[in-house]
């Protein structure tokens, strides 16, 4: 099989830390790839070790097959989770600066199109919205038609309307056959755009599948939300094997019948109760014993 | 390396650079108004270094006042005649350094005071007392007329305010916006284009010699509509020094830039070279008697050659030839900060 990239037995240590421990994964031409884990789980610092920016303390990473050379740059596009650009350059000057820098680019008018960039063409790049700076620094990424893409935390910070319209732009480039490497701590991100998901954690490599093999492996059945107080006043405490998300109490299991039938003869108020398909947050649970955004 | 990518960024810096309002009118309007307040200080007749005081006097002293002092030392040149109505007002004036010699003047033969520990106080009180001496026409030495054409003293002076001003755009222009840039993150993101380390350093390097070339030419007219200034040289071999001196200063800009994230850093680096350089490269006075290691450390900086360099051509009207060593040190030294500059680069850190 041939894979666009290949990483081998990565680890990143900053003095003692280990930001990174041996993670070793493979890509194929036209994945939308998912690095998931909470905030320090590094998967900024493996990206970045990947797209060539920091380099690893030990291990490889191969493009196409090869050690990456100067031709990788000109052929893949990277978005960093916090940038700052040229001052005082337009958002058009700052299109044809990044496009200047690139062999081949492609038509402009069909970039600003695509990232909904024409009505913030003439105004300075650090005077935009939080959204619109994310579309920006997007195009800015796909501005030279990249093979491979990496999008750091691409969604942080946006209102649900701007991640939206974000998601959008990503599926549309997935949809052109472009390799995406996709790194996020929203489930939902993950769960709607990535074709394969890796968690994270403590640098580690945890898990790795599609969204559905890893919850369907992980976390079968369903997922039973009820009131704490309510679940605690009729038991008298809490069932061992559920676990506490706020004021509520979250079981899953796939034998839902048990369950009801059991809460049913204690008399737990079952009014306010949801049931729920797993998700990949659930998996992070059931790995980590976390929440993702912990 | 990519002539395009150069552009770019040689393109984008300039647009900045134009594009910030305050940091452009600074830029213009500090070498004018420094060359503008000196000019009009010391060309205006109303400057004075010294001041005089004399009691009991009442009333303003004026220069045709029947004041009863030497007429040779009433007419001396760059001082101010202050009148106390008392002895003590004086005495509690010169005390406290407002004045620099006091003479009671209703007392026959006069009585002065003078504070040890004032250099001007020590200046005064022996053309004071010369004054007396020139009274008789048998004095040992006499005055030669000064042959040759005379520099003024604020086309002495100006050469070394615009090579002042360009090194402080060259040092903080290069050296603290690549700081800058470092820490925001804006070099990490070019480092994710096939951008060269060579051709960003390259860009920014030109694009700052560019710019104070630019400034050069506009304050130099500016200031040359006002005060005339004469150029005994070709003002080609002038520009000439200044752009190997703009460029020798950008380089150094460079190595202060080549490492680091931290703009306060910076800063005091950038404090700690240019504050000396200003002192010790004759901008503002000579120091021919200074102590011989002072003069030696003053030869490692490039304002030291470029203003001796820019004032040969324009005070003497020196060639390029004449000036070549100062343009061989400029280049030399512009060459060893390009190469360890360029060598200790890095994009993150």
């Amino acid at each position: 099989m041939s894979y666009i990239l290949e990483v081998k037995q990565i680890s990143k240590f900053f003095k003692t830390l280990a930001a990174v421990s041996d993670v070793t994964f493979s890509i194929e031409k036209g994945t939308c790839f998912g690095l998931l884990g909470p905030n320090g789980a590094g998967k900024t610092t493996l990206i970045e070790i990947i797209e060539n920016i920091i380099p690893p303390t030990s291990g490889e990473v191969l493009y196409k097959g090869n050690p990456r050379t100067t031709a990788f740059r000109e052929e893949v596009g990277i978005q960093f989770q916090q940038t700052a650009l040229l001052s005082y350059l337009t958002v058009h000057e700052t299109l044809k600066t990044f496009q200047a820098f690139y062999r081949t680019s492609p038509d402009l008018k069909g970039l600003i199109s695509e990232c909904y960039l024409d009505e913030i063409l003439t105004q300075y790049n650090d005077k935009i919205s939080g959204g619109q700076r994310q579309r920006l620094l997007l195009s800015l990424a796909l501005i030279n038609d990249p093979q491979l893409l990496f999008l750091d935390e691409p969604s942080t910070g946006l209102d649900p309307h701007a991640r939206r319209n974000l998601w959008e732009i990503i599926e549309r480039q997935k949809g052109l056959g472009r390799t995406i490497i996709l790194t996020t701590h929203y489930m939902e991100e993950a769960e709607r755009l990535c074709d394969i998901v890796a968690i994270m954690d403590h640098g580690r490599l945890i898990a790795m599948g599609s969204p559905r093999d890893l919850i369907s492996t992980h976390c079968r059945g369903a997922v039973l939300s009820l009131s704490k107080a309510g679940v605690k006043n009729s038991l008298g405490k809490l069932p061992t094997f559920a676990g506490e998300i706020g004021d509520r109490i979250e079981i899953q299991t796939d034998d839902i019948n048990s369950f009801l039938k059991e809460f049913l003869e204690n008399g737990v108020p079952l009014s306010d109760m949801v049931i729920r398909s797993p998700n990949l947050e659930d998996v992070f649970i059931k790995l980590t014993g976390r929440k993702l955004r912990n | 390396m990519k002539f395009k990518r150069l552009w770019a960024i040689f393109k984008a810096r300039n647009l900045e650079f134009f594009r910030d309002r305050s940091a452009l009118g600074w830029n213009f309007v500090f070498p004018f108004l420094i060359v503008a307040g000196f000019g009009v200080i010391f060309g205006g007749k109303g400057y004075t270094e010294y001041k005089v005081g004399l009691a009991p006097y009442s009333g303003r002293i004026e220069s045709g006042s029947s004041v009863d002092i030497p007429s040779d030392f009433k007419e001396l040149r760059y001082t101010e005649f202050v009148g106390f109505q008392t002895l003590e007002e004086g005495l509690e004036t010169l005390r406290h350094h407002k004045i620099d010699l006091l003479i009671r003047i209703d007392a026959t033969p006069f009585q002065y005071w003078v504070d040890d520990t004032s250099p001007k106080g020590y200046i005064l009180e022996k053309a004071f007392r010369g004054s007396f001496a020139e009274m008789t026409d048998d004095l040992p030495a006499s005055r030669m007329e000064f042959k040759g054409k005379r520099i003024r003293y604020i086309d002495w002076l100006f050469p070394g305010i615009l090579s002042m001003n360009m090194m402080f755009s060259a040092l903080w222009g290069v050296g603290y916006i690549v700081v800058r840039y470092r820490k925001n993150g804006v070099l990490k993101r070019l480092k994710a284009t096939p951008l060269t380390a060579f051709e960003y350093l390259t860009a920014q390097v030109l694009s700052r010699i560019f710019l104070l070339m630019f400034t050069l030419t506009v304050v130099w007219a500016g200031c040359h509509l006002i005060f005339s200034f004469e150029v005994a040289g070709f003002y080609l071999d002038l520009f000439a020094v200044f752009f190997v001196g703009g460029l020798s200063m950008s380089a150094m800009g460079l190595l202060v830039a080549s490492r680091g994230t931290s703009e306060e850093f910076a800063d005091g680096v950038l404090n700690f070279i240019t504050w000396p350089m200003m002192f010790l490269s004759e901008v503002w006075f000579s120091i021919e008697s200074a102590p011989r290691w002072i003069k030696t450390f003053a030869q490692t900086f490039p304002l030291t050659h470029m203003l001796k360099a820019a004032r040969m051509i324009m005070n003497d009207g020196a060639s390029l030839r004449d000036v070549s060593l100062e343009i061989g040190i400029l280049l030399s030294i512009a060459l060893v900060c390009l190469t360890l500059g360029a060598s200790l680069f890095s994009w993150n850190k």
